[in-house]
């Protein structure tokens, strides 16, 4: 008998009856309860489901759940029938003159495979794979795939940011034309910022691309989604980092947002994510890229290197009417040496919050000041608290993305010590996050 | 054929019949569960690819579709539609109102709920559904109900959304209304055991008398769309879909019988002629040439948007392909009907039909010179871009090829004649996988409970309730039970207590069927405007006299019967115009009354209403004319 066999999601007297019955997730089952007589395939038990019962896939594909509470339960094993096996798409190979694209995997959405047999969602990364549901792709580049890691989007941290930068790093040393990263969209948009920042002179493009509806879908956007992120990535002029959505509802554009200057902005949308106080870099449409600014790095500079530390002690506040002062103490006396706040406005917070401020900046924590509007440019000369704020020595960072002064600031103060130095690169444009002129195009 | 010839052939046939309910949201969200009159506000286009897993064992169909490059074009407005049917947002838990009818209706059938309601995805990716899936779930098992003494069992109760509403498909673009997406619907699938025809309509009508009972079930034709499988012995599981009105199906069942045993027929004509699967030659010949000049128009156009005319040499096949298999359907147009959803051509021309359509005689006779045939063969040509007439050719051979095994399995669609056409191949075992966005739902065993101790009535208690409440005779209260209109009547009787309910309940019984009967198309007239009837019969605004005429109306011109009072002069009579009218008559009738004294009222009456039948209560007019009379004699 099989010692441990796959019971997936089934706890209690449950497990302890299809352990005695000795069959496993996948096994064809009889389950009968007070006469009545269930067939079909043993599925796995969903974690959120209620212990009571066994589910089983019925010969007419549909699921039901069994209530085995009372006891009068018997389960049985049935011969297999004719395994349905998965059957790999004959993979067509793709031409060595097409250009070499590196696709790393670290997990989302865009990267899940649903076994049809039991019902089971599980991770997959292969080229194999990617081909299977997107064909089209061995004929745009040669592709090499490489799993990272398989985190959730939200699992993500700085530390995940050094280790993508690093291997992308590799394969930039190695010559690759362009690379992919496929992410989950929940924190897509800090990732693509610090990548941004961490890539110092890059000479190809690096796209990160995810899926808001899971690939198991018919509908799924990831293959449009990839499709347009390898031409890009094999064929676009520009040499940045980037985000490849959805450009809107429909199946044909592909819009390439700039990393520090996109945002998340719908929970579920397949357009969920903008470019904000800033114009699309590129769209692609039939297989081409055309490109939406002049102003954009070029592919093939030289002077390329990865700097990938981040400084952890730094936080993202976010003000509100009533904020407790107390909070930013905190924060100082935690030993934190540098906060964004996301300010009302043009920039402002309670005149409360100023002496909790002061004493921060005097302590050496570098303090700047985003808006929660999102959309527009800090100006703290407007109204008597924004100067105050100045005079504290709060710092206004202009038209930037609160998430990606955040991002920034943890990648300059693992740079520098200097307040000073921190404040003069804040306020330094690096990788598009800060323009001086706002266009009255960006909004909304 | 009578039902031991059906016996005979193996007949056996399940049907699937769905039921929209009038519920008042959506299955998963909170959009109105009602079609939209609206305009569209918005279009986005989409394309559905099969899924990973499935590209080993892909419904060929779609797969396809999937390669032609098919666009899917979607409509929606913003009252019927929201983030839900555009695939962008995921499902609300499920209308648990909706789950409680179809519980309700499982319950009414006999079968065993299910303790835990999971719902599924059924891979569908012909653009009627946004997700590429149609969410579905089983709520019960293992029913049945009685037929005449005979048991039917039932395999299922299910509860699912009802798809888009196509609304036209133009080359490699496919339009859908979002509106009706989303829609719940419950099936219910009975196990094979019905032999007959007939026994296909009684089941599917007893099944949908048990349903309707709910009164939460919305019977306006349209609503329902019917599915039968059908098979006899020797022929093919056949899944016939779109039936548009329960009575049709026994039509449908006997038509479906027909065409199989006639293809078995033509399957032992191939062999009786000496031919086998190896002597079609599938090689396709390039006879643009000879169609140069042609007067086909159908031709002629294909030439000049840079078409080809391809043919299909059919060895030893004259006059088989009009080998008829139902009335307007032979082996031609089935062979037709593959070329148009493969090849997606507007049909194909065979020589058992030519010289026709504009080709000529000296046409035939090239074509047959090109491809080498005798007059004992067959030759299908096919016009269009070659890509399209390549596949559609392709088809063409393909099928002529599984007429030496006798019948495929396909789905076909039902026309209204009742007969059948090729839709697209069955797909293989359904691919439904959990929808992991929405909870199980687990089913208390005190709702079951709450549920059974609230059934609505079953028909034969009705019928007593009919009789004993509202004094119908017992025929008016089985024909009731019988038809989709029970519910109607109760609310009318409810609303207008001044109406006998013996009118209410004829109207909608016995002059419904008499204008069936004519042909008058009285399904399309909406349970709101038959209210709207019989509320104008109870304010005095129309007489009961004019009822089968003013239906007649409204059902032809899909008008209210304001409009038709008014198109067809019926309005009544107003009490100066009566009197005007009864002195003038009773006075020209002088010597009639001198003759019959009092007996002349009824002559009277009878001139008076064949002139204003239907403007006029009869037996106010009898009452003044007798008045009138009464005067004039003293
Ligand atoms: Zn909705």
């Amino acid at each position: 008998m099989n010692r441990n066999p796959n019971l997936q999601g089934y706890k209690g007297r449950v497990r302890e009856l299809l352990l005695s019955a000795g069959v496993e997730v996948g096994d064809e089952v009889r389950v009968v309860r007070d006469g009545e007589v269930y067939e079909g395939v043993l599925a796995p038990r969903i974690e959120y489901g209620g212990e009571d019962f066994i589910v089983v896939k019925l010969r007419s594909g549909y699921n039901i759940g069994v209530r085995v509470s009372d006891g009068k339960v018997q389960v049985e094993k049935l011969p297999a029938r004719r395994e349905v096996r998965y059957k790999s798409p004959v993979i067509p190979e793709a031409k060595a003159t097409l250009p070499s694209v590196a696709i790393l995997g670290t997990g989302g959405t865009i990267a899940s495979r649903v076994d049809y047999r039991t019902g089971a969602v599980t991770p997959i990364f292969s080229a194999d794979d990617l081909y299977g549901f997107t064909p089209e792709l061995a004929g745009i580049a040669r592709i090499d795939v490489e799993t990272v890691f398989n985190i959730f989007s939200e699992d993500m941290t700085p530390k995940h940011w050094s280790i993508i930068a690093y291997k992308i790093g590799e394969y930039v040393s190695k010559g690759i034309d362009g690379i992919i990263v496929t992410h989950g969209t929940d924190t897509m948009g800090y990732t693509a910022a610090a990548l941004s920042f961490a890539l110092r002179n890059l000479p190809v493009p690096v796209i990160l691309v995810g899926a808001q509806r899971s690939p198991d879908r018919p509908s799924s956007d990831a293959a449009l989604n990839l499709i347009g992120a390898v031409t890009a990535a094999a064929y676009a002029p520009f040499a940045e980092v980037v985000v490849a959505m959805h450009k809107g509802l429909s199946d044909d554009e592909v819009a390439f947002h700039r990393g520090t200057r996109v945002r998340k902005c719908h929970t579920s949308r397949r357009d969920a994510f903008k470019s904000i106080n800033s114009d699309q870099v590129a769209v692609y449409r039939d297989y081409k890229i055309e490109m939406l600014t002049e102003d954009y790095r070029r592919r093939g500079e030289d002077g390329f290197r990865v700097e990938a530390e981040f400084e952890e002690r730094v936080a993202l506040i976010k003000f509100y009417p009533g904020f407790d002062p107390k909070i930013i103490e905190w924060y100082i006396d935690d030993g934190y040496r540098g906060l964004v706040i996301e300010g009302t406005g043009l920039g402002h917070v309670s005149s409360r919050c100023i002496p909790a401020l002061k004493r921060a900046v005097d302590s050496g924590v570098f303090v700047g000041m985003t808006s929660q509007c999102l959309w527009g440019r800090i100006n703290m000369s407007v109204y008597r608290t924004g100067r105050e704020l100045q005079a504290v020595g709060v710092v206004p960072l202009e038209d930037m993305l609160p998430e990606t002064a955040l991002v920034k600031l943890m990648w300059v103060l693992a740079r520098v010590d200097d307040v000073g130095e921190a404040r003069r690169l804040m306020l330094t444009n690096i990788a598009g996050e800060i323009f001086r002129r706002t266009s009255f195009r960006w909004y909304a | 054929m009578d039902s031991l010839e059906y016996e005979a052939l193996g007949l056996k046939v399940g049907l699937e019949l769905h039921f929209q309910l009038a519920t008042r949201y959506k299955l998963f969200c909170r959009c109105p569960a009602t079609l939209s009159e609206g305009e569209a506000k918005l279009r986005f286009e989409r394309r559905l690819r099969p899924t990973q897993s499935e590209l080993g064992e892909v419904d060929p169909a779609a797969l396809f579709e999937f390669r032609k490059g098919l666009t899917i074009v979607y409509e929606a407005d913003d009252r019927s539609t929201c983030l839900v049917e555009l695939d962008e947002e995921p499902p609300h838990s499920i209308n648990e109102e909706a789950v409680d009818i179809a519980l309700t209706i499982a319950l009414l059938l006999n079968a065993r709920p299910v303790d835990e309601i999971h719902v599924m995805r059924k891979v569908v990716i012909d653009g009627s559904n946004t997700t590429g899936f149609q969410r579905t779930c089983v709520l019960a098992l293992g029913g049945w109900i009685d037929l005449e003494g005979k048991r039917i069992g039932i395999q299922s109760i299910c509860l699912e959304e009802d798809a888009a509403r196509i609304v036209e498909r133009r080359g490699d673009r496919v339009y859908y209304k979002l509106d009706r997406l989303g829609i719940p619907l419950v099936e219910v699938s009975t196990s094979p055991d019905i032999h007959s025809p007939s026994e296909a309509g009684s089941a599917a009508l007893a099944i949908g008398k048990i349903v309707l009972s709910t009164g939460k079930v919305k019977s306006e034709l349209g609503s329902i769309r019917q599915d039968v499988n059908i098979s006899i012995r020797d022929g093919a599981l056949v899944e016939v879909k779109g039936i548009q009105h329960l009575s049709l199906i026994p039509k449908v069942v006997e038509n479906e019988v027909r065409r199989q045993v006639r293809l078995l027929e033509l399957r032992d004509e191939l062999r009786r002629r000496g031919l086998s699967k190896s002597s079609v030659d599938p090689t396709l010949y390039d006879v643009t040439d000879i169609f140069r000049q042609t007067r086909c128009k159908v031709v002629s156009r294909a030439l000049e948007s840079g078409g080809v005319v391809y043919a299909l040499k059919l060895s030893g096949f004259r006059g088989l392909l009009s080998w008829l298999l139902n009335e307007g359907l032979r082996f031609g147009t089935e062979l037709a009907d593959y070329a148009v959803f493969w090849g997606r051509l507007g049909g194909i021309f065979h020589t058992d039909e030519l010289p026709a359509y504009g080709i000529s005689s000296s046409e035939v006779e090239a074509l047959r010179e090109a491809v080498g045939a005798t007059d004992q063969d067959a030759i299908v040509i096919a016009a269009g871009s070659r890509d399209n007439v390549e596949d559609g050719l392709k088809a063409v051979a393909e099928r002529v090829l599984i007429a030496f095994d006798g019948v495929p399995e396909e789905t076909r669609r039902a026309e209204p004649t009742g007969v059948t056409r090729y839709m697209r191949p069955r797909p293989g075992a359904a691919r439904m996988y959990p929808e992991t966005d929405i909870p199980i739902l687990v089913v208390d065993p005190r709702r079951i409970d709450h549920l059974r101790s609230n059934l609505p009535e079953l028909p034969s208690i009705r019928v007593r309730k009919y009789v004993k409440e509202y004094g119908l005779s017992r025929k008016l209260a089985e024909e009731l039970v019988a038809s989709i209109y029970e519910n109607l009547f109760e609310e009318v009787c409810r609303s207008f207590p001044s109406l006998p309910a013996s009118v209410v309940a004829s109207t909608l019984t016995e002059t419904t069927t008499m204008l069936r009967r004519r042909g008058v198309p009285v399904d399309r007239v909406s349970t709101d405007r038959l209210y709207e009837l019989f509320r104008f019969l109870a304010e005095g605004r129309m007489f009961k006299e004019a009822i089968p005429d003013i239906l007649a109306h409204m059902a032809g011109k899909g008008v209210g019967v304001a409009e038709a009072l008014e198109e067809l002069g019926l309005k009544p009579l107003t009490d100066e115009e009566l009197v005007e009218i009864v002195s003038e008559e009773v006075s020209r009738s002088g010597e009639l009354i001198a003759k019959h004294r009092l007996n002349a009222v009824k002559i009277i009456l009878g001139s008076i209403m064949k002139r204003y039948r239907g403007r006029v209560d009869a037996s106010r007019l009898a009452k003044m004319i007798e008045d009138e009379v009464g005067r004039s004699i003293r």
